[in-house]
């Protein structure tokens, strides 16, 4: 059994709520932190613990918050990046739907941290009843003084705002985000400058993931150098996975990074298997932009060690034979899925979403997708792989956020490892679906 | 259709307005975009634009530019109930394409259209963030999961009831 550090009470009944979350130890990160340790000790300790950015490109928290910029009479914010839009990743809603409480203790502790008086939950518009039960957490949380002014005594005032977006996924993208909470549309920015510089309404932000605020709890309950110990190597701690597509036990699970590709996708502890006894075809482990790899590739490495479930093996190979953790989204394929199709919707998928600024963006999303539908309904012709592969090669690299890359390497992967099923649909126009 | 808040909604957005700084009203737009989404009619008619836009001091195309970019923000009329059927991957492996299929027949609608007595718009959408909760859709402001076909003419059947 893994060990558990942020989904161990998620079934405790009530635990929504705050007497319950209470009563099972919940805010004691907020008084160890205001009561005993200085703002730079916390961010010490979030050092300490190597947590890497659960948002999905795994920059170090620690180092960043010791990034951000302190003017002399500017305001700093926190921001936490709750817009979670990357197909195949639910773990967010999960955490805050069933342990909101967490939520808001984590952003207590790092708003004091990082000297954030206002801090923001930039919530996806679509989970309007999140947003409600957040809405209810921090009413509460305030009723029970660990929001508002002069909080335990320590002279911190803070206090937390849920912003619903709209229905864009760009937004999730830390810039655009900013950009969208000051009330426009959501087109990136160019970095640097970095948000810790400067972010909403110009003042130095600190954008974070969710997870990773909420991994600030235990964090502190524990000391960063113990936290520091769970996991292998450079992931260190716990890391949420939400796993999708066929398997029979879909959902959210809580992994320490100790175990393998293997045993997460067949054991009864995580995802049970592939439903009807098929076999395993392919699989994204890290949200819809992370590199596809088929069966043999992901249960071990071109090495021929066996993959596991940490950044570094995932990554292992580069993305030539490997993948990356991202954001967490794990999503099967069995024997019988087309992986044409598969990319065919995420190729259309990030089409609606690019903001259009950029033109590889813009142009090279629609086209690859105009392609991929052709040889899905086979109206593809040989050339168009090739084709295929050069429109994503001209994207990567010359845009202004990474949706541009998001969007190509998909595309790149899939080409790369299953070439054959695309000449499949080619050669064989008459069996394609219409 | 008076374009007016109520009292109690415009003390509703005098307080989301003061969640931010001095001066950055227009950061409560998308907020008060929602609110005035829902109150006149479900759909964001230039007169409630220009509404908003006088609301928070804003000039009218500051809000247009707006309420055009986001997916949630309507700039036609939509049918009382917009069945939004995520079509992305992960649903997809798990039959979305069956479901829209259903309601397509069930409803005699292609995707973007409004039933003739404007109760039912089919919008396919992409990823809502329940992948592992697959097929769905988004139904006002719920998630409805684990779609069967069954499901669907519950859901149909639901909606006609109350109307
Ligand atoms: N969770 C989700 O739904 C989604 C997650 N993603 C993930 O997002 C990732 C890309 O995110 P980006 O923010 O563009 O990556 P990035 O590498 O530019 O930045 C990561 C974080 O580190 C900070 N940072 C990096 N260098 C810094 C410096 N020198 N000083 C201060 N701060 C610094 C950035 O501000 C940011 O907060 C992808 O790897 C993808 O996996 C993408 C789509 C959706
Ligand atoms: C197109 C795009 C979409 C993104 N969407 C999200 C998102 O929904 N949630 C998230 O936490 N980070 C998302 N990110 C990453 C953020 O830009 C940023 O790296 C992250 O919020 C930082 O938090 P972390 O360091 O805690 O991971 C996205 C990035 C890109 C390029
Ligand atoms: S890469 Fe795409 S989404 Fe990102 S800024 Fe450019 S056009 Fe917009
Ligand atoms: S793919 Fe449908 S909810 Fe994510």
């Amino acid at each position: 059994m893994g060990r558990k550090l942020l989904l161990e009470k998620a079934h405790v009944e009530g635990i929504r709520y705050y007497d319950t979350y209470r009563r099972e130890g919940g805010y004691a990160s907020v008084e160890k932190a205001l009561k005993n340790l200085s703002p730079e000790q916390v961010v010490e300790e979030v050092k300490k613990s190597g947590l890497r950015g659960r948002g999905g490109a795994g920059f170090p928290t620690g180092m960043k918050w010791s990034f951000i910029a302190k003017p002399e009479g500017v305001p700093r914010h926190l921001v936490c990046n709750a817009d979670e839009s990357e197909p195949g990743t639910f773990k967010d809603r999960y955490l805050m739907e069933f342990l909101p409480h967490l939520l808001i203790e984590g952003l207590i502790v790092s708003s004091y941290a990082l000297g954030s008086n206002a801090t923001y939950i930039y919530i996806r518009g679509e989970y309007a009843w999140v947003a409600d039960i957040l809405d209810q957490a921090i009413v509460e949380a305030k009723n029970n003084g660990w929001l508002g002014k002069n909080i335990l005594g320590s002279g911190f005032d803070c206090d937390i705002y849920v912003h619903r977006g709209a229905g864009a996924y760009i937004c999730g993208e830390e810039t655009a985000l900013i950009e969208s909470l000051e009330g426009k549309r959501g087109n990136p920015r160019i970095k640097p400058p970095f948000p810790a510089v400067k972010g909403a309404w110009d003042r130095p932000t600190v954008v974070n993931n969710v997870e990773s605020l909420a991994a600030v709890v235990p964090i502190i309950n524990m000391g960063g150098e113990e936290y520091a110990k769970i996991g292998v190597g450079k992931s260190t701690g716990t890391k949420l996975i939400s796993a999708c597509g066929n398997i029979n036990k879909p959902g959210v699970y809580e992994i320490d990074m100790t175990i393998s590709v293997e045993e997460f996708i067949y054991s009864d502890e995580y995802c049970g298997g592939i439903p009807k006894g098929k076999r395993l075809k392919a699989c994204i482990p890290g949200g819809s932009s992370v590199p596809i790899l088929p069966a043999n590739l992901l249960l071990k490495t071109a090495k021929g060690e066996t993959r596991m479930m940490t950044y570094e093996s995932l990554g292992d190979g580069g993305f030539a034979t490997g993948s990356m953790m991202g954001s967490g989204g794990f999503i099967v394929l069995d024997e019988d899925q087309c992986v044409v199709r598969h990319t065919m919707t995420l190729a259309r998928f990030y089409q609606h979403e690019s903001c259009g600024q950029c033109s590889p963006c813009r142009e090279g999303t629609g086209w690859m997708h105009r392609i991929l539908k052709n040889i899905e309904y086979g109206k593809g012709q040989k050339s168009d792989i090739d084709l295929l592969w050069d429109i994503q090669r001209r994207i990567e690299g010359n845009t202004i956020c990474p949706l541009g890359d998001a969007a190509a390497w998909p595309v790149a992967a899939a080409i790369r490892h299953f070439r054959d099923e695309f000449e499949w649909h080619v050669n064989n126009p008459d069996e394609c679906l219409k | 259709m008076m374009i007016q808040f109520s009292e109690e909604t415009l003390a509703k957005v005098k307080e989301i307005v003061s969640h931010y700084p001095e001066g950055r009203q227009k950061s409560a737009l998308i907020p008060v975009l929602h609110i005035a989404q829902d109150t006149f009619g479900g759909w964001l008619d230039v007169p409630v634009m220009d509404y908003v836009a006088g609301l928070l001091e804003l000039e009218p195309i500051e809000v247009y530019e707006v309420a055009t970019f986001y997916s949630m923000l309507n700039t036609k009329p939509v049918g009382k109930y917009v069945l939004e059927v995520c079509q992305t991957g992960p649903c997809m492996l798990n039959g979305s394409d069956d479901i829209i299929a259903y309601i397509r027949e069930k409803l005699g609608i292609a995707p973007g259209e409004t039933t003739a007595d404007g109760l039912f718009t089919l919008k396919p959408v992409e990823c809502l963030g329940a992948c592992g909760y697959a097929p769905m859709m988004q139904l006002g402001n719920t998630y409805r999961e684990h779609l069967t076909k069954e499901k669907v003419d519950l859901i149909i059947d639901e909606a006609r009831l109350t109307r």
